[in-house]
């Protein structure tokens, strides 16, 4: 019954102009902001949806599903395909860990590509979330002895190991903690995650990143629309605009529905170990436990979920 | 390679034994109890459910010639120049040769060191006799490819999905391509804001 009694102001506002008042002051405000909007910041494409959007945290669930249904329509437009959009919660009593055995990376960059598959990174230009170092064995761990291009015949080479960077998930994380405007954060499982639409684009997240694990995206990114992983997450592989930073996000799209991230799916020698740090029985845990282990850059108090062992 | 999507039943399966215990009451015997209702609940002897052993395509089972009829029990340590010749064993030391992990009188099995018979499927016993280190690691998950769900069903690979238990060393592969380097990205009219 009162479902029907408060619509009654809403059906009779078609009619009387005075009831209408709040809705058309709306509007025309709407349309004044982005109009401003368009003028000041020179994007004509963003729509006025788009540049009232708050930060996505603060969004109510009814906001939330507007943004998405936005999101995937734009998707739909662009792409000439449905591109599904969720916003799956972080699992309670999980914290990702994620261990990478450097005795047995052989460099091969499966990893990377798998990547850059699964997460829609921008094929051109170029940008990819795990970078793969060829280091000295006479050096051992030295990031001045390291080379990210190397492509010879056949990996290993003799002489050298390899060591894959990617975004470290620190518990206390630099880049999180100098965003202006709070668009990237740490979510409850760990995950450090960007809204791509509250991101200014200011790149003083890659400046404090020490594993230069953040990329910005320089030019409009273009993936063929065949190419475009349709499963996607909000804070995750869903395409990016031109003008924000992106992060591996442990495939977040992924692994909240239990799935394994891309980078362990594909690597060909199991080098790559990811589970729950709160399970002691998981794969992580074991590792951590039997392994002799080390954090990278661990000197600078960033804390990562991100290990690197010696299984042999 | 083949591949089938099996459960985790390493874990699941000491956990099943053990709700069975509770639920008929007898939660004081448990380790007794527990390990015959685990066997009876899984396919192989452990438990651990493992996809089908890489044969090269036609070649098991090894009985359709192996049959002590068409082809003679032979135990002489030899080279071999009529079949098999594709196989050159490079694995341990250069005494070893195939009737130390083939069973002589049942050829479609594989033999333990005490004499007893393992399935192909079951392979990983035999290959953890010696490297018992890295059975220990495969078990957790460790060692070894797993893929799948991390919380969930997984897929596991025998060890030798991955090494060639004739040559087992991994190997070498071409490299997927490296990133552009800085030099010669090409900057396209208004690629950058």
């Amino acid at each position: 019954m009162t479902d029907q009694e408060t619509r009654v102001p809403a059906q009779g506002c078609e009619d009387t102009s005075a009831a209408c008042g709040a809705g058309g002051r709306r509007e025309f405000l709407g349309a004044a902001v982005a109009a401003v909007a368009t003028a000041l910041t020179g994007c004509g494409k963003v729509s006025s949806e788009e540049f009232l959007q708050h930060n996505f945290r603060e969004l109510s669930k009814d906001e939330v599903a507007q943004v998405i249904a936005r999101l995937e329509k734009e998707y739909k437009d662009k792409f000439k395909k449905d591109v599904k959009v969720a916003t799956t919660e972080p699992i309670p009593g999980v914290i990702f860990g994620y261990a990478l055995d450097l005795s047995r990376c052989i460099g091969c960059r499966s990893c990377v590509h798998a990547c850059v598959k699964e997460n829609n990174q921008s094929r051109k230009p170029e940008i990819q979330w795990i970078r793969v170092l060829e280091m000295d064995k006479e050096e051992g761990v030295d990031l001045q002895h390291a080379e990210q291009y190397y492509n010879p015949d056949e990996v290993p080479r003799e002489g050298h190991f390899y060591m894959p960077v990617q975004c470290q998930q620190c518990k206390k994380p630099p880049c999180t903690k100098v965003c202006p405007v709070g668009a990237t954060w740490k979510e409850k499982d760990g995950i450090v995650v960007v809204d791509y639409n509250w991101c200014i684009g200011c790149r003083y997240c890659m400046a404090a990143c020490p594993y230069g694990a953040r990329h910005f995206n320089w030019g409009e990114p273009h993936i063929d629309a065949a190419d475009v992983n349709p499963v996607t997450h909000y804070l995750g592989n869903r395409p990016r605009p031109k003008g924000v930073v992106e992060k591996c996000t442990f495939c977040v799209q992924r692994t909240r529905k239990g799935l394994y991230p891309a980078c362990v799916e594909i690597c060909p020698t199991g080098s790559r170990k990811f589970g729950n740090l709160l399970d002691p029985k998981s794969e992580i845990r074991q590792t951590l436990e039997t392994k002799r282990v080390f954090k990278l850059k661990e000197d600078l108090n960033t804390q990562p979920t991100f290990f690197y062992f010696y299984g042999v | 390679m083949n591949r089938s999507l099996i459960r985790s039943s390493l874990r699941a399966a000491p956990i099943l034994a053990l709700l069975l215990v509770f639920a008929t009451g007898k939660a004081s015997a448990e380790t007794p109890a527990a390990k015959p209702a685990a066997k009876q609940a899984a396919p192989t002897p452990e438990g651990i459910q493992v996809p089908k052993p890489p044969f090269t395509e036609g070649i098991f089972p090894c009985t359709a010639c192996h049959d002590g009829k068409a082809v003679k029990l032979n135990t002489k340590q030899r080279e071999l120049k009529d079949m098999h010749t594709d196989i050159e064993l490079t694995h341990g030391p250069e005494s070893r040769w195939c009737l130390d992990c083939h069973d002589a009188n049942d050829r479609d099995h594989l033999k333990l060191a005490s004499g007893e018979k393992v399935e192909f499927t079951a392979s990983y016993k035999l290959c953890g006799q010696c490297h018992g280190d890295k059975l220990r690691d495969w078990r957790v998950g460790i060692h070894g490819k797993r893929t799948g769900m991390w919380n969930g069903p997984k897929q596991y690979l025998l060890c030798v999905h991955c090494h060639n238990p004739h040559q087992p060393h991994f190997k070498p592969m071409k490299p997927l391509p490296p990133p552009t380097r800085p030099e010669a990205i090409q900057v396209t009219k208004g690629g950058a804001r």
